[in-house]
C-alpha cells in the first residue's frame, strides 16, 4: 500500500479528522485533528496492510505565531518500509493531546520529553513527569517565550557576556 | 621454633629468663620478622601483578619508582598511610574500624604454618592443614563485618557475596585436600611435604589420577576463597563499585589489599606444599645453611609460579555471575571432589605403598600437557606479527 | 531527572514464612559501570532485581535549545557533543538535515569523505563498546587492546580534521577539508592490520566460556518488543530484524558499496540476547572495513564541498533525516522558518530508546546482569540526554 492509498483509506474511515492534503516528500506529512490522534494511530498500527509498527519519532514544535503547538508523529513500518508523518495541533495556552503510549511503548519517554520541554500534556499517559529537567524546574524551556530564571536554587544563571571581557 | 626458643633459653642470649617470658619474646620476634616478610611479599606481588597485567594488556605498567618500578609498592603504601582515614558518619564505627584488622588476623595467622624450608616454619602444627583452613575462614568475618558496618548497600552486597562464596568454596577445598591426607596420614604441613620427593614424579600432583584432579579443584577453590578473578565478585568494581571495601580509605583499605595480595601467596604456598613437593630438593650438600637457602628459594619459586598463574587468569578471564559461582561450587566442584576423595581412598587401599607406573604415567601425561601448552604459546607467538608493536599509520 | 517522584516503597512478602524486604539501590550517577552519568534506581531482592528504573537528565546540555540560538553553520560543533563517542555521524546527520531543507547536493568526493570519516567513527565507537562490554563483565584485557586500535583510528581522524574526539569535520554541503596527502595509503595500511585483529579479539574474549555464559540468554529482546520500543542499529539487528538505514533507506553514496548487514542469530542462546547484540557489533566492524576499503579505493576527484552561502537561510519547511550512527538510526528533525536560525531541532537517538527499554528488560535480572545489559545496549549517556 502506498502512502497515498493509506491516506485515502484514512479519509474514508475517519472523514474530516484527517485533512485531505498530503504533503509529499521523503516523509509525507498529513494533518490530523489533535483530539483524535490516538484513534488514527490505532488504525495505522493495527490495519494489516498498513502496519506502522514503529514510532520513529515524536516531537513538538511551538508555533507561537499561530498560537498552537504542533506535535509530529513520525511513523515507520518495518514490515512494509513506508513512512508517514502525522501532525497534530493543539492550542498553545492549554496543549492537551491523547497519549499513544498504549500503542508504542517508546511513546512513554518521547511524550514525557515533549511534556518536559514544551509542556504538552498527554492525557492517559501512565507517568507524565519531567524527564530531562529537574523536577522543580519552572516553565518549559523549548517554548519560544521561555525566559531563563535568574537563579536556580541560589545558583545564578547570569554571567557576563564573554564578548565584553 | 620451639627448639630454637628452648636453645635460646637454655644456653642462648635469653638464658636465665622465665620460660613463659622467653617464649613470648621469641614469638614476638618471629611475628615481627614474619609480618615484615609478608609486607614485602604482598607489596612485591602487587607491583608484579600490575607489571604482568600491563604486559598482557600491551601496556607498560608502573615503571617510574625504582628500577622497573620495583619499589612502586612502597610508594603506594606510604601514600595510603598518609591518606585521610575516613569513617562514614552513618557507619557502625567500632565494627568498621575493627574489620580490616580482623581480616588481617585471619590472613596473618595462616602464615604460621607455611613451610618455607625443612626447619623454616613458625609452628609445624600436627593439624596444620586444618588450622590454615580454619584460620583463613576468619577473613570472611572481616569482610562481612566491613560490608555490614559501612552502612552502604553496595558494601553490604559485596560482604554477603564474599561470605557466601568463601563459605561455599571451603568445602571443595577441604575435601580436595583429603585426597592428599589419605595418602600421608598426617595433617602436618611438614609431614605432607616430607612424604613427597624432590622429583616431579614423587609429587602428590602426579601420585595418582585422583590427586591430580584434587589439585585443580583445590586451586580453583582457593582462587575463589582469595576473591580472585574469575571469582572476584565481592569487590566486582564494575558492579559493586568496590564491594565490601567501598567506604574504606587510607591505611584500612591498604590492609584489605594487603590481605588480598598476601592471600595470593598463601594460595601458591598451599598448593606447592600439598601437591608440588614443597621445599623438597635433592640432598646435595651437608651444609645446613646452603640447603635451607636452596629449599627456601625452590619453595618460593614454585609458589610464585602459581601466583603468576593466578595473575594470568585474572588478566584473561571475565567474572562469573553469583548464581554461576554457586552452581559451579555446589553442582560441580563438591560432587567431583567427593567422588575424587572416594577414588583416592580406594587407591590407597589398592596400593598402600604407591604405584610407580601410575606416577610415571601421570608425570608423562603432565609433560605432554605442558608440551602441548608450550606449542600453543609458540604458535601464538609466531602468529603475533612483529608489526604489532608498530604504529601502522606513522 | 525527577528524583523525588520515585517513591521508596518497601514491599514485605511472607513467602514460606520468611519476611523479605525490597532493597532500593541507587546506581549512579557516579558508578563505575554507568558509562557517563546514568542513574538507575534499582529495586532489588537480594541480588535479583525487581525493577531498574532509569533516571536520565544528568547530561542534559539543552543542545536542541542551543540550536535555535546559533544558526545552521554554528550548530555543527555542537552536534559533536550529541554523541561524543562517534561524533562524525552526528555531524553527518545535521549536515544532511540542512541539505534536505535547502535541497543542496553534495559533491561526490565530499560524500566519499563523509563515508570514510563516519565509518572510521563507527569502528572507533564499536571498539569502545565491545571493549567496555568486556570490562563490565570483568575481563580487563580486551579493553586495552580495543583502545589501542581506537587510538590509531583517532590518529587517522586527527589527520583528517585536527581533532580526536569532537571532530567538527563536516559542513553543510560537504566536508571542511579534503583528505590530506597520503591519507589513503595510511588508512589502508591501518585496515590491513586491523582486520585480522577482529578475529583475534574474537579468540581473546568472544568465545570465552564464562563470557558467553554471562551474555547468552541474558536480557532477551524479542523482535516485536525491539520494534515497539523503537530500538535501532545493532540493538535492533541483534533481535533479528535485518534493517540498516545505510542499506534499506540509503543515503550518501552507500548504495555504491557492497556490504552485509549482520543480524543476531541466537548462536549461543536465544535470539535477541545480549550476546547477539555484542556479536552484531563485532561483525559490523568487519563490514565497516569492507566499506572503507571500497571507499578508499574508489574515491573520485573533485571538490569536497558544495557552494553554500555563508548565511544559510533554508526555505520554510521541515526535514526529518535518518543516519545510521554507531548506535543506530539517528533521526534529525529540523523545522525552518526561513530565517538564519533553525526554528526547532529534535534529535532522536539510539541510546534514548535503549535506555527506555531497560525498565521493562530488567525485571528478574540480577544486578550483575544490569551492567551487562547497559554495556551490550551500548548506552552512551550524552546521547540519551542531549
Amino acid at each position: 500500500m502506498t502512502v497515498a492509498e493509506i491516506h485515502r483509506l484514512l479519509r474514508e474511515r475517519l472523514g474530516t479528522i484527517v485533512s485531505d492534503e498530503l504533503k509529499p516528500g521523503d516523509w509525507p506529512v498529513c494533518e490530523v485533528r489533535g483530539q483524535s490522534i490516538a484513534e488514527v494511530c490505532a488504525i495505522l498500527r493495527d490495519e494489516p496492510g498498513i502496519a506502522f509498527d514503529c514510532l520513529s519519532n515524536l516531537t513538538a514544535v511551538d508555533r507561537k505565531a499561530a498560537d498552537t503547538i504542533e506535535v509530529y508523529y513520525h511513523l515507520f513500518s518495518y514490515a512494509h518500509g513506508h513512512r508517514l508523518v502525522l501532525r497534530a495541533s493543539t492550542p498553545r495556552p492549554d496543549p492537551i493531546l491523547p497519549t499513544v503510549t498504549h500503542l508504542w511503548p517508546i511513546a512513554d519517554w518521547l511524550e514525557r520529553e515533549a511534556f518536559d520541554l514544551l509542556g504538552v500534556r498527554f492525557t492517559g499517559h501512565p507517568d507524565l513527569r519531567r524527564i530531562l529537567m529537574p523536577e522543580d524546574w519552572v516553565g518549559h524551556p523549548l517554548r519560544k517565550d521561555f525566559v531563563e530564571p535568574d537563579e536556580y536554587h541560589g545558583i545564578s544563571t547570569r554571567r557576563e557576556s564573554l564578548l565584553k571581557l | 621454633m620451639q627448639q630454637f626458643a628452648d636453645y635460646l633459653l637454655d644456653e642462648g642470649i635469653l638464658a636465665g629468663l622465665p620460660k613463659s617470658l622467653g617464649y613470648a619474646l621469641v614469638i614476638a620476634f618471629f611475628a615481627f620478622v614474619l609480618l615484615n616478610f609478608i609486607m614485602l611479599v604482598a607489596g612485591v606481588t602487587s607491583w608484579l601483578e600490575r607489571r604482568v597485567w600491563a604486559r598482557i594488556q600491551s601496556r607498560v605498567g608502573p615503571n617510574r619508582v625504582g628500577p622497573q618500578g620495583a619499589i612502586q609498592w612502597l610508594a603506594d603504601g606510604i601514600k595510603n598511610i598518609m591518606k585521610e582515614d575516613i569513617v562514614p558518619t552513618a557507619a557502625d564505627k567500632p565494627l568498621f574500624k575493627a574489620a580490616p584488622y580482623l581480616a588481617m588476623i585471619g590472613f596473618f595467622g595462616a602464615w604460621a604454618c607455611v613451610p618455607f624450608g625443612d626447619g623454616l616454619i613458625i609452628a609445624d602444627l600436627n593439624v596444620g592443614v586444618l588450622y590454615i583452613t580454619a584460620v583463613t575462614g576468619l577473613v570472611v568475618v572481616g569482610i562481612l563485618m566491613a560490608g555490614w558496618s559501612s552502612n552502604n548497600k553496595w558494601a553490604l552486597l559485596g560482604g554477603m557475596r564474599s561470605a557466601a562464596q568463601i563459605v561455599s568454596y571451603e568445602i571443595p577445598a577441604a575435601i580436595a585436600v583429603n585426597a592428599v591426607i589419605v595418602l600421608t596420614g598426617t595433617l602436618s604441613m611438614q609431614g605432607i611435604i616430607r612424604a613427597q620427593g624432590w622429583a616431579p614424579w614423587n609429587w602428590f600432583l602426579f601420585d595418582n589420577p585422583f590427586t591430580f584432579v584434587a589439585f585443580f579443584i583445590f586451586f580453583v577453590a582457593l582462587l575463589a576463597e582469595g576473591n580472585r578473578t574469575p571469582f572476584d565478585l565481592p569487590e566486582a568494581e564494575s558492579e559493586l563499585v568496590a564491594g565490601a571495601f567501598t567506604e574504606y580509605s587510607g591505611l584500612r583499605s591498604l590492609l584489605f589489599f594487603l590481605v588480598e595480595w598476601g592471600n595470593l601467596y598463601i594460595i601458591g604456598a598451599l598448593c606447592t606444599s600439598l601437591f608440588l613437593g614443597g621445599w623438597q630438593t635433592p640432598h646435595f650438600t651437608d651444609n645446613g645453611f646452603v640447603l635451607g637457602l636452596v629449599q627456601f628459594v625452590v619453595f618460593f619459586l614454585k609458589s610464585y609460579f602459581l601466583v603468576f598463574v593466578a595473575m594470568w587468569i585474572r588478566a584473561t578471564l571475565p567474572r562469573v555471575r553469583v548464581d554461576q559461582l554457586m552452581s559451579l561450587c555446589w553442582k560441580y566442584l563438591v560432587p567431583i571432589s567427593f567422588v575424587n576423595l572416594l577414588g583416592a581412598m580406594l587407591w590407597v587401599v589398592a596400593f598402600p605403598h604407591g604405584f610407580l607406573p601410575a606416577r610415571l604415567g601421570m608425570f608423562l601425561f603432565g609433560i605432554m600437557v605442558t608440551i602441548y601448552f608450550l606449542m600453543r604459546v609458540a604458535f601464538h607467538l609466531r602468529r603475533a606479527r612483529p608489526e604489532m608493536s608498530w604504529n601502522p599509520i606513522a | 531527572m525527577s528524583t523525588h517522584a520515585i517513591d521508596v516503597d518497601v514491599l514485605r512478602e511472607t513467602g514460606q514464612g520468611i519476611a523479605t524486604e525490597e532493597m532500593t539501590l541507587n546506581m549512579g550517577p557516579q558508578h563505575p559501570s554507568t558509562h557517563g552519568v546514568l542513574r538507575f534506581v534499582v529495586k532489588a531482592d537480594g541480588e535479583v532485581m525487581r525493577r531498574a528504573i532509569p533516571d536520565i537528565g544528568y547530561l542534559h546540555r539543552s543542545i536542541e535549545k542551543i540550536a535555535e540560538k546559533v544558526g545552521y553553520h554554528g550548530f555543527m560543533p555542537y552536534t559533536d557533543r550529541v554523541d561524543y563517542v562517534s561524533a562524525m555521524q552526528c555531524n553527518q546527520g545535521w549536515a544532511m538535515a540542512c541539505e534536505a531543507l535547502a535541497g543542496i547536493k553534495v559533491p561526490r568526493r565530499g560524500e566519499y569523505c563523509r563515508v570514510i570519516a563516519s565509518e572510521f567513527g563507527r569502528l572507533a565507537s564499536h571498539l569502545l563498546s565491545v571493549g567496555a562490554t568486556g570490562m563490565d563483565i570483568g575481563a580487563v584485557t580486551p579493553f586495552t587492546h580495543a583502545i589501542r586500535e581506537r587510538e590509531y583510528i583517532n590518529d587517522i581522524l586527527e589527520e583528517l580534521c585536527g581533532a580526536r574526539l569532537t571532530f567538527n569535520y563536516m559542513r553543510i554541503g560537504g566536508c571542511a577539508w579534503d583528505l590530506p596527502p597520503g591519507f589513503v595509503g595510511r588508512a589502508t595500511k591501518f585496515l590491513d592490520r586491523f582486520e585480522p585483529l577482529i578475529d583475534e579479539y574474537n579468540e581473546l574474549i568472544s568465545f570465552n566460556k564464562i563470557y558467553v555464559e554471562r551474555l547468552a540468554n541474558v536480557a532477551v529482546i524479542p523482535r516485536e518488543m525491539a520494534i515497539a520500543y523503537n530500538l535501532v542499529g545493532p540493538n535492533l539487528r541483534g533481535s533479528g530484524v535485518k534493517y540498516d538505514v545505510r542499506k534499506d533507506a540509503p543515503y550518501s553514496v552507500y548504495p555504491e558499496f557492497e556490504f552485509d548487514v549482520p543480524v543476531g542469530t541466537g548462536e549461543r542462546g536465544t535470539l535477541g540476547d545480549s550476546y547477539d547484540r555484542y556479536m552484531v557489533r563485532m561483525r559490523e566492524m568487519k563490514e565497516s572495513c569492507k566499506i572503507l576499503r571500497q571507499a578508499l579505493a574508489g574515491i573520485p576527484e573533485g571538490p569536497v564541498v558544495a557552494k553554500v552561502p555563508r548565511t544559510f537561510r533554508p526555505p520554510v519547511g521541515e526535514a526529518y533525516v535518518r543516519v545510521e550512527a554507531s548506535r543506530g538510526d539517528m533521526g534529525w528533525f529540523v523545522v525552518s522558518d526561513g530565517t538564519a536560525f533553525p526554528y526547532r531541532v529534535h534529535i532522536r537517538t539510539g541510546s534514548f530508546a535503549a535506555m527506555a527499554i531497560i525498565e521493562e528488560l530488567s525485571k528478574g535480572l540480577m544486578i550483575a546482569d544490569l551492567v551487562a545489559v547497559i554495556a551490550t545496549l551500548d548506552i552512551v549517556a550524552p546521547e540519551v540526554d542531549r
